[in-house]
């Protein structure tokens, strides 16, 4: 694996930067794929089922490159299944946004975009990062968000200047998640020492791109952007909301249920 | 997947009696008979007698329903799947069978009716759709048997409908047989890991097979003699094999790929037939498959209520998308 | 604002790779032209199938009527001359 060698003495330190910051972006893209699946099949039309699995499915691939890197890495014998499966609640490092409930289409949509709006900023980020694995994901990857924001962006548009019904929908919705954003920005230890090793960008370095952004197709939708409140929740950390170990749960009961056993 | 040759009338509506017609039609109807049968193809705009229409329209949207419902004893799993690799495969095919229903209803749609009035038959009850989809998906092993069985019924139903005398169906036929192509490999696949795992993975994967092994042949539809559509499709060239011989035809290859998997099936008359060169099997229960075809299978309420709701939830996403149309009459983007 | 909730149908075109003609491939339902191209990328293209796609409203299209095939297609039959094979050369040449 390509971490630029770094010297033997260092090698520690770096891994205990390298593999949480790897873990944060892979279970980011694992939660709202997991969220985003659950939706397939209860749309609210055909094509749009499809288009919302094309999503999960591109967030699945990302979580799983990004888990086969960092398993490697880590040299533990973890695969993508040890690590998707068999860690706790404090050991998954998404941020809460992606874990909430999807709520009603307009809540799916809007989380899901703050979500790959956030992404293209970070893998923006990373393809200047020393670890050229991780670069060539963002790379890989980045193509993809582009149009999952382009997608999810439309229909908060169209929800939002829409009915008023479904304004009242979208207006809901955004009120609700805009403090959940703030997590994306908050810089930790853990943060510092990846962007002092060249491994990715600080996340407060994402903020004003990702507020523009929010802001131009917040307006477009002729919706009212929340003002900021300072609320900061944790996931990154490890500390998730009450919602999330059911999301768990649900997702490893069946692995757990059978120790050892391969699919 | 799945059109059953489930071509199943209500039983208000009965058979189309094509001699129903004025005389001008009746010639006309004979001489579109005649070239159906012969394997001519027929076109949306084409004329054709009411009767091929009526057909046409309820066997696809009974197919595209079909694969619609189908998405729901799948879904069940997909937040569940052992392995990120498993789940993703399933994510993947159950989004293709969305794609499937869409392509259906299209055909569907070029007989002048439209998927809303078609989804509206659905959601009242008086449209039918696969039976095998009101058996419930109880453990991940289901899954696979799902691929194996249930799709591999249904690849042996869909192959002849890509010949079928109609266009639009059978051109997304074609579509829908290349991208299944994979659904039956992958749930043979599946079980084929399972079974090489441990003791509970391979009971998992023998009870699955035991629940499933009936209801899939109940799939290919009442025996030949007891078929009432039959003739009349076989004549127009929408039906090309018959239901009994598509059922042999199934338990032959079921049989040979059963001992490679190392399972059995739960049925006592299951043998070779050298004079037949094909594989006896037992009685199947007619009595369950009405049942479950008139709405008392043991999901066929969960089934339509989470298709009820997921088109009354969508409602309002439906009608902003359409209000912002109307209020946004975006100049065409420019093509080429 | 619209009374109808029923989005209309588009018909899809797809250029399977380049230097190819778009094709039909098939339609959908879509509220608006941008959403109709993403879900045409959606629906149809899963497996690299297209590099490029066309949407078009099907209300759109103007067709030749299937009732009068015979008067718009027929006429076209007897112009064997606009054929190579119609001309016979020597086989020296024959290669034109």
């Amino acid at each position: 694996m390509s971490v630029s060698d770094p010297p033997p003495a260092q090698a520690s330190a770096v891994c205990a930067t390298h593999v949480p910051t790897l873990l944060r972006y892979a279970d980011g893209s694992l939660v709202l794929s997991q969220r985003l699946a659950a939706c397939c099949g209860h749309g609210p039309a055909l094509e749009e089922d499809i288009a919302l699995a094309n999503i999960a499915l591109d967030l699945l691939g990302q979580a799983r490159l990004l888990f086969a890197h960092a398993g490697a890495l880590e040299d533990q014998g973890r695969d993508e299944d040890a690590l998707a499966f068999w860690r706790v609640e404090s050991e998954f490092h998404n941020p809460v946004l992606c874990e909430l409930p999807n709520g009603d289409f307009a809540q799916t949509c809007l989380r899901a975009f703050f979500y790959v709006a956030w992404q293209a900023e970070l893998w923006a980020g990373l393809t200047h990062s020393v670890d050229r694995t991780l670069a060539a994901v963002a790379q890989k990857s980045a193509k993809e968000t582009r149009y999952h924001c382009e997608h999810l962006a439309a229909w908060v548009v169209r929800l939002g200047d829409g009915t008023p019904e479904s304004q009242r929908r979208q207006q809901r919705a955004l009120d609700y998640l805009y403090p959940y954003a703030n997590e994306l920005f908050c810089d930790d230890d853990t943060d510092r020492a990846a962007a002092a090793a060249q491994l990715g960008p600080l996340p407060s370095t994402l903020e004003a791109a990702w507020r523009a952004r929010i802001a131009r197709v917040i307006g477009e939708a002729t919706l009212a952007l929340p003002a900021p409140v300072p609320f900061y929740s944790t996931g990154r950390q490890g500390r998730h909301s009450e919602c999330f170990s059911y999301v768990l749960a649900e997702m490893q009961a069946l692995a757990r249920a059978h120790p050892g056993a391969t699919w | 997947m799945y059109t059953q040759s489930l071509d199943i009338p209500s039983p208000a509506e009965g058979v189309p009696d094509p001699t129903a017609l004025p005389l001008d039609e009746l010639a006309r109807s004979a001489a579109f008979n005649e070239r159906a049968g012969s394997g001519e193809i027929v076109e949306a705009k084409d004329w054709m007698p009411p009767a091929y229409r009526k057909t046409l329209i309820r066997q696809i949207s009974q197919h595209a329903h079909s694969e619609i419902v189908g998405m729901l004893p799948e879904g069940n799993w997909v937040t569940r799947a052992p392995s990120l690799k498993r789940k993703t495969i399933l994510l993947a095919k159950i989004q293709d069978e969305g794609g499937h229903g869409l392509y259906l209803y299209a055909a569907a749609e070029t007989l002048g009716v439209s998927r809303d009035e078609l989804q509206a038959a659905l959601h009242s009850g008086k449209a039918k759709y696969s039976s095998i989809f009101n058996y419930p998906t109880l453990t991940w092993a289901d899954i696979g048997v799902v691929g194996w069985l249930v799709d591999g019924a249904a690849i042996i139903n869909q192959v002849p409908l890509c010949r079928c005398s109609y266009g639009p169906y059978a051109r997304a036929m074609v579509r829908i047989c290349r991208e299944e192509s994979f659904h039956q490999r992958q749930g043979f696949d599946s079980l084929l890991a399972m079974m090489q795992g441990t003791p509970a993975q391979r009971a998992m994967v023998q009870d699955a097979v035991n629940r499933w092994w009936w209801p899939v042949l109940m799939m290919f539809g009442p025996h030949d003699k007891d078929s009432q559509n039959s003739e009349l499709s076989t004549k127009w060239g929408i039906k090309r094999i018959s239901n009994d011989d598509l059922r042999q035809q199934f338990v032959d290859a079921a049989m040979a790929q059963s001992e490679v998997l190392g399972v059995s099936f739960p049925d006592p008359h299951l043998q070779w037939n050298a004079a037949r060169g094909h594989y006896d099997f037992g009685p199947i229960d007619w009595a369950e498959f009405w049942n479950v075809v008139n709405g008392h299978g043991p999901c066929n309420r969960e089934r339509l209520q989470a298709r009820v709701a997921a088109w009354e939830e969508g409602e309002w996403v439906r009608a902003a998308a359409s209000a912002y149309a109307a209020k946004h009459p975006a100049p065409a983007r420019a093509a080429a | 604002m619209s009374e109808r909730k029923d989005w209309p149908l588009w018909e899809v075109f797809l250029r399977s790779k380049q230097g190819l003609d778009h094709k039909h491939c098939g339609s959908l339902h879509a509220p608006d032209g941008q959403l109709a191209l993403q879900l045409a990328r959606d629906v149809y293209t899963r497996r690299q199938e297209g590099v490029s796609i066309w949407v078009v409203r099907a209300d759109q299209i103007i067709a030749s009527d299937p009732a009068e095939k015979a008067a718009f297609f027929d006429p076209m039959q007897d112009k064997i001359y606009r054929h190579p094979t119609f001309y016979e050369l020597p086989d020296e040449v024959n290669h034109l």
